[in-house]
């Protein structure tokens, strides 16, 4: 990359500050954990052994101080949206929201008659990935999780906004 | 003769007039008005001919709008004697109220302020009638009939948003 490209030696690599930094965030995203439902579990094996989120470097937190993802993964009801959106504004940022199954995405089943249900949780906090599914197969989760991550990548934080 | 005809008898006998022979004669469940209920309560756990001393679900039950009434219905079970028995109470829509049975089962305090979060039956005598499930500033009773999903609920919008899947 660059003129500092293949002057050092091959064990060494070069790149700009704005890419490390965000290359940095996106490898090491402490997600928080919020099972609110049947999601949960799957998001509970999907952080087990056979699918290993720690591969990609997310590790659970229970605290939403040390978060940097937040993944909603379960029915949002009207009683616990306020309880995201505080857990939500706790966090520091940089904070991404991933949305996790039918319920999260848009009320899912109870889209239409839940009388406690938000429907959908973007409409709260704002939502980065939604992961289809009821519930979701850990693939899908780590597919949206890699998305995430590429999503973290492409941003410049250093870099002023045109 | 099955349990429940034996046990409306025994409670016929012990409290005249608080038996409702119902139009259609069944024998699934009985029929009480919520006059003695508290002392029939305390009857049917101590008796020592019934000893329902197990209560295992309480359930609200609306009758639709043109009876008027909701219900409350009562299952008992007895670990001496091994017999069951379910007990019906109906009161008025309008002003609903029954005396409780929290301090004679222990395990009817959350039953019944379950049946309180749905319903808004009144349990006369609990000592901590609070919404159980939904929060504390919600408005109306959503298991009712005639209950009508809110707009907003803390600026949030209740009825569907998305788009599709109808």
């Amino acid at each position: 990359m660059g003129f500092l490209e293949e002057r050092f030696e091959d064990n060494i690599v070069t790149a700009k500050l704005d890419q490390l930094l965000s290359w940095a965030r996106s490898t090491s995203a402490w997600y928080f954990q919020f099972g609110l439902a049947c999601c949960a579990i799957e998001m509970m094996a999907t952080a087990a052994s056979r699918h290993d989120l720690e591969r990609i470097g997310m590790m659970p937190r229970s605290s939403p101080r040390q978060a940097d993802v937040m993944i909603v993964a379960g029915t949002v009801t009207l009683k616990m949206a306020t309880r995201v959106k505080k857990l939500y504004d706790q966090m520091a940022d940089p904070k991404y929201v991933v949305s996790m199954g039918s319920c999260s995405n848009s009320g899912g089943p109870y889209s239409r008659q839940g009388y406690h249900v938000l429907k959908g949780v973007d409409q709260v906090v704002p939502v980065d990935v939604y992961v289809p599914g009821c519930p979701p197969r850990p693939e899908a989760l780590l597919e949206g999780l890699i998305k995430l991550q590429e999503k973290i990548k492409q941003e410049r934080p250093l870099t002023k906004k045109k | 003769m099955n349990v429940n005809q034996k046990v409306s008898q025994i409670v016929e006998e012990k409290f005249p007039g608080s038996v409702i022979i119902p139009e259609e004669p069944q024998n699934d469940f009985i029929q009480l008005n919520s006059e003695k209920w508290n002392e029939i309560a305390k009857f049917l756990k101590t008796e020592s001919a019934l000893k329902f001393d197990s209560c295992q679900c309480i359930t609200g039950v609306d009758l639709g709008a043109e009876t008027e009434k909701l219900e409350v219905r009562y299952n008992f079970h007895s670990t001496k004697h091994l017999h069951k028995v379910e007990i019906r109470i109906a009161t008025d829509r309008k002003r609903p109220s029954i005396p409780s049975v929290e301090q004679i089962w222990r395990v009817a305090d959350w039953f019944e302020r379950e049946v309180y979060d749905m319903y808004g039956i009144r349990f006369k005598g609990h000592r901590d009638l609070r919404r159980m499930l939904l929060p504390d500033d919600w408005k109306g009773w959503p298991l009712r009939k005639d209950y009508k999903t809110p707009q907003t609920y803390n600026g949030m919008k209740v009825p569907k948003v998305r788009k599709g899947w109808d």
